[in-house]
């Protein structure tokens, strides 16, 4: 039960980004051709809020719900981080959809997103499966 | 009502989504302490459904269940998004946005999404099928490679001002440079 909550705070997530046309593909081509503000509007500011918010949990110490400290965990830097993260920006231009827009099209109706939640499913298991090999 | 959801079903301008996205950032941490980022959910499935003895899949994936009900609500978003408040029109592009589209062979009059993409038509398109297959799997391989997708570094590691984050976030945009004006108009061309 105590995960019913994460439910109502992703279906928020999920509207927002749906509502916004995040979610759409025409909206990252525009992105990517520079031929729009919306997609920068929409990242930027919601990091200026979400920096704003972690700055204030921080100076403040608030503690979660649950009365613990609230604590983020460093972010590490490896060669995935150029590696992965130019593989992910192809995919991500290529298909119009980041994991976000994935499930929210899933839940719009879209029927053929499924084959690339499937293949994106599929390519996390192959990453999971070659990391030992691969450079990071 | 009926007025109120029309309302509603307006395409939400940048500066009403935005700062309601960034939002999300502290409602977990105090909710939750969780950290926002939507792509460790494919990983937990992978985990959950066919670990084999993988040891990147080989880990307590039920602590992390919140992540796959978080999941579930954008799923639940979206349905709600897509059919209740359903905006009836296209989505409103520039001149220049839907010459480009165009010029992909894609129609710019569609709705949210293209119909020859993502529709049921898509199943019986080579060129959809290698989209979505080839732009699917890239998603995934590179945001576990990379540590995480565009929520896990690009809202919440920038929102904690971590710069491995602004690193991977720059490489996104380098990669979808990449496709979008030298790879893309190859694929498109597919019959």
């Amino acid at each position: 039960m105590k995960n019913i909550k994460f439910l109502l705070i992703g279906s928020l997530f999920g509207l927002i980004l749906t509502k916004t046309e995040a979610v759409s593909w025409y909206r990252i081509q525009e992105m990517f051709h520079f031929q729009s503000f919306h997609m920068y509007g929409i990242i930027g500011s919601a990091v200026v809020v979400g920096l704003i918010s972690v700055l204030l949990i921080r100076f403040f110490k608030v503690k979660s719900l649950g009365g613990e400290d609230i604590v983020i965990p460093d972010k590490t830097f490896n060669k995935g981080s150029i590696i992965g993260g130019t593989i992910f920006g192809m995919g991500w231009a290529l298909s119009g959809a980041c994991p976000g827009p994935l499930y929210a099209l899933a839940g719009a109706g879209y029927p053929a997103i499924w084959v690339a939640i499937a293949s994106a499913l599929f390519g996390t298991w192959l990453y999971s499966y070659l990391r030992p090999k691969l450079p990071h | 009502m009926n007025t109120f959801i029309e309302w509603l079903s307006q395409p939400w301008p940048w500066y009403v989504s935005g700062p309601l996205i960034g939002i999300t950032v502290p409602l977990l941490l105090i909710t939750g302490n969780k950290m926002l980022g939507i792509s460790s959910s494919l990983r937990h499935t992978c985990a959950a459904v066919y670990p084999k003895n993988i040891a990147f899949l080989k880990y307590n994936w039920k602590a992390e269940s919140w992540n796959l009900f978080f999941a579930g609500g954008i799923f639940l978003g979206g349905l709600i998004g897509g059919t209740l408040l359903a905006n009836p029109d296209p989505v409103a592009l520039t001149v220049e946005a839907q010459a480009s589209v165009e010029a992909l062979g894609v129609s710019a009059r569609d709705g949210l999404l293209p119909e020859s993409l993502f529709g049921w038509e898509a199943f019986g398109s080579l060129r959809a099928w290698i989209i979505l297959v080839l732009g699917g799997f890239m998603i995934g391989f590179g945001a576990r490679y990379a540590g995480g997708c565009t929520s896990g570094h690009a809202i919440m590691g920038l929102s904690s001002l971590q710069w491995p984050s602004l690193v991977t976030v720059i490489f996104f945009f380098i990669g979808g440079l990449l496709m979008t004006h030298v790879l893309a108009p190859f694929f498109y061309a597919l019959p």
